[in-house]
């Protein structure tokens, strides 16, 4: 594990009206990877972001730079930059202009601010737009001058503001593929914050969910998806469909009145517990073959699946994703292996939740 | 639809055509005219040979580029605090409401508290320095048109700042510069509008100020505004009044002119590489 260029250490932020923005928060960054701050809007994921750029600061804890303590630096001498969520572009300067902000700034020699700013264009895929005004781009271009704009400074670390929030879908998905291979060439830390749980998944080498101003869970996006830590975090991350349960002993769990094999273990006999099974690891087959029985309520087709809602003879919807549509009769039996079902205790903090997972995982 | 248009724009064009157009062309009617009312080029001849004009409008220009620096100077830090604080509507409405009141009325309120018994002589004369000479000379007559005119200084620049995007500050901070750096590189391009709306309106209307010499300047300050007074009430050569009118209308057109937003000139990259 390399030396983490970014910590915090107990980080709490409340502001004069009393709100706690943020409480206990540690966080440790390692240098090149990208990470993500997930959560819904007024989680605290972006004051997060704040601390780090350096416009706000805690309330109490410590911000360690590379091992130093920064607290009390101000923003203009932290290596970090920021893409902010509207850009921030300077309207008043032209491309170029902008993205030599920061270099004029360094009073570097012109040649050198030309080579790099042109370069830096290039990298975000506007070669050529050095004179255009700002108010000439689009959204998507707006976009690429704001990164070439940071990027440009050669920060160690790049904070990302809901940087794409803004642009359309298809252009969103576009600059993902970007922005994730940008930083794998660069090698810089880049830490987005978003609230799109897909792009989270599918960008990050690891996420920290966060919620009412705490760090949910921190992982990779598999160990996240696959083993959230409670409702909110199976909710919020990908769709699932959620039940209540008991947990008779270990790798044996009952709900909707039936007990099933699980691959989880490390609680108490007759625990209540919530279970978590994902819509795509739900297979449609005969309601004769099925652990369970439902009743096909709607369908809808997805285009790359069909969303099919079920209801049981208790009364509970499942959400199940399948590849075919279902024909012919309402009652269709789901199948599922013991390891797509995921047992979540009440309440259980991340440390605890690991050395669980970690206790009977290498059993 | 578009007939109906036209029948509402009447009223304006009647405006425009009775009280700016009219008076334009009766003005320039009247300075190609001498007391005789024959037609004549004599009067700008006047105004073009004569030292004394020349010297009034000299002064004219000079004493306007004062109010209006100094009023910048103290209302861009002004409007920027003002900008920062709590109960913004408040402390505008306080700046506002001086100008809501006749300009007479503030004239002779100023000749109160600076004459010879005016509250800031017995001032200093409590604290020993003695009563001294306080109306009647150019720093009395600055500080009064100074305080007429910070409101209309104040008003757009203060609109200039809040409008401007906080992003932006804390963009360029992020990008290593300063509090003074970002002043002059983000703030102060960004509310130069503003500041230019802010000079017309100041810089214009003291072209012309009269009143406020006399009543304040004492006379001793002679502007193009105090001279059209002068010809039209007391010399009644309507002719070189109107003149010098026209001479200070072009004024103002080059004033607004040069304050007008114009296109940046684009500095060339020669990136031919990419192209």
């Amino acid at each position: 594990m390399a030396a983490p260029i970014i910590e915090l250490q107990g980080i709490t932020k409340t502001y004069d009206d009393g709100f706690t923005a943020l409480s206990n928060i540690n966080m440790t960054i390692e240098p090149g990877k990208f990470y993500s701050l997930l959560g819904p809007s007024g989680s605290g994921k972006t004051t997060i972001l704040r601390l780090i750029a350096g416009f706000t600061n805690a309330s109490s804890g410590a911000i360690l730079f590379e091992g130093q303590k920064i607290n009390d630096l101000p923003a203009n001498q932290r290596k970090v930059n920021t893409v902010f969520q509207n850009y921030a572009l300077f309207p008043h300067l032209d491309v170029f202009e902008n993205v030599a902000f920061g270099l004029n700034l360094q009073k570097r020699p012109k040649a050198e601010i030309k080579k790099r700013v042109l370069d830096a264009l290039k990298l975000v895929q506007l070669p050529g737009y050095a004179n255009r005004e700002i108010s000439e781009l689009s959204g998507g271009q707006q976009q690429r001058v704001a990164i070439a704009r940071a990027i440009v400074n050669e920060p160690k670390v790049l904070l990302l503001d809901e940087p794409l929030s803004a642009l359309d879908m298809k252009l969103r998905q576009d600059m993902q593929y970007e922005l994730r291979e940008l930083q794998q060439r660069l090698k810089i830390t880049f830490i987005f914050v978003t609230h799109d749980q897909e792009e989270a998944l599918a960008m990050s080498d690891e996420i920290f969910v966060v919620n009412d101003g705490k760090i949910l869970q921190s992982g990779t996006p598999v160990d996240i998806y696959d083993e959230p830590i409670n409702h909110f975090v199976a909710n919020f991350i990908g769709e699932s469909n959620i039940l209540p349960g008991e947990m008779l002993a270990d790798y044996q769990v009952e709900f909707v009145g039936k007990t099933f094999e699980c691959a989880d273990a490390g609680m108490k006999p007759n625990e209540k517990v919530e279970v978590v099974l994902r819509p795509e690891d739900l297979d449609v087959t005969t309601a004769e073959q099925g652990k369970l029985v439902v009743t096909v309520d709607t369908q809808l087709f997805r285009g790359d699946h069909f969303e099919i809602i079920g209801i049981d003879d208790d009364g509970n919807e499942w959400l199940i994703h399948s590849t075919n549509p279902v024909r012919g009769g309402k009652h269709i039996g789901l199948t599922f292996e013991p390891e797509d079902i995921h047992v979540m205790r009440f309440g259980e903090k991340e440390a605890d939740f690991d050395a669980r997972l970690e206790q009977y995982e290498e059993d | 639809m578009k007939q109906s248009k036209r029948f509402f724009m009447i009223p304006y064009f009647i405006w425009i055509g009775l009280f700016v157009i009219a008076p334009l062309v009766l003005i320039l009617y009247q300075s190609l005219t001498n007391t005789q009312h024959q037609f004549t080029l004599q009067n700008y001849a006047t105004y073009g040979t004569s030292t004394t004009y020349l010297h009034m409008s000299l002064n004219s220009l000079w004493y306007a580029f004062l109010i209006t620096a100094i009023t910048l100077l103290i209302s861009y830090p002004a409007a920027y605090f003002l900008s920062k604080l709590k109960h913004q509507q408040l402390w505008l409405l306080l700046i506002i409401l001086p100008t809501w009141i006749n300009l007479l009325l503030k004239a002779y309120a100023f000749i109160g508290l600076l004459s010879r018994t005016g509250s800031v002589n017995q001032f200093l004369t409590f604290v020993g320095i003695g009563p001294q000479q306080l109306l009647f000379s150019d720093a009395s007559f600055l500080l009064v048109a100074t305080y007429i005119e910070i409101p209309f200084m104040i008003l757009p620049i203060y609109n200039a700042i809040v409008e401007l995007n906080p992003a932006l500050i804390n963009a360029s901070r992020d990008l290593g510069a300063t509090n003074w750096q970002t002043f002059r590189r983000v703030i102060f391009p960004l509310t130069i509008s503003g500041v230019k709306a802010g000079v017309q309106a100041v810089f214009i209307p003291s072209l012309s100020l009269f009143m406020l010499t006399r009543l304040i300047g004492g006379n001793r300050v002679i502007t193009l505004g105090t001279a059209i007074e002068e010809h039209f009430m007391t010399t009644m050569n309507w002719g070189m009044g109107s003149t010098i009118g026209v001479v200070l209308i072009v004024m103002m057109f080059i004033i607004m002119a040069l304050t007008n937003d114009r296109r940046k000139k684009r500095r060339e990259v020669n990136d031919d590489e990419e192209n």
